[in-house]
């Protein structure tokens, strides 16, 4: 019984998170205020859901598995990637190289300009 | 009581897939539509490890597996090509 009560409650805030995250996606009004609300909805929403999980596998079915600590690893790395990514295609794409501070080295930000050549050196 | 539970994640995260769709369809910039299709990846990835839950059988774990390794990887080409104009340079 208290098992039960601990996966649902587990279970039950992951959907409620992933439902709070999507509904930020349509609510908020600038994208890179957008870009704040999805990663609630991958790490607590998709967290809950799959420690509700795994105590499940653990308690109910009496097996132990891993894969949910591999899906949470993996997304828990990945995911400042993505949003990293997506910071700067929106940079790239509506803001001007003269809006930005300068970067403060011989290379102008990487986003701008391509990358130096090294290859000479060699 | 875990049976009631799944369905109402379930039917959160469905409700999510709708919202993320709609700013798919909507969005003004290109890195929302991006983003609302790694929040789609994400809702799914839910929703298969919810289904398997309540199947009580692991099969879906591997599937969600692959799922989140190719939206990592689709995300990641889709900001690469449109900034760079490249994917692999």
């Amino acid at each position: 019984m208290i098992q039960d009560i601990i996966i649902s409650v587990f279970i039950v805030l992951g959907g409620v998170f992933g439902l709070v995250g999507s509904f930020g996606l349509v609510k908020l009004q600038d994208a890179m205020q957008r870009l704040h609300a999805p990663t609630k909805a991958t790490t607590l929403g998709l967290g809950g859901v799959l420690i509700g999980s795994m105590i499940y596998f653990a308690l109910v079915d009496g097996h132990f598995s891993f894969h949910e600590l591999l899906i949470t690893l993996f997304l828990f790395i990945t995911a400042p990637i993505t949003a990293h990514f997506m910071a700067q295609t929106y940079l790239r794409m509506h803001r001007d190289e003269a809006d930005l501070p300068p970067s403060g080295r011989p290379v102008g930000w990487s986003i701008y300009q391509d990358p130096p050549d090294f290859s000479a050196d060699d | 009581m875990i049976a009631y539970a799944v369905t109402f994640a379930m039917a959160c995260f469905g409700i999510g897939l709708v919202f993320s769709l709609w700013r798919l369809l909507r969005g003004p910039t290109r890195a929302d539509r991006i983003l609302s299709l790694d929040t789609m990846v994400i809702n799914f990835i839910a929703i298969l490890v919810l289904y398997g839950v309540a199947n009580g059988t692991k099969v879906y774990f591997e599937a969600s597996m692959l799922i989140a390794m190719v939206g990592f990887v689709s995300t990641v080409a889709f900001c690469r090509f449109l900034l760079r104009g490249d994917i692999i340079e």
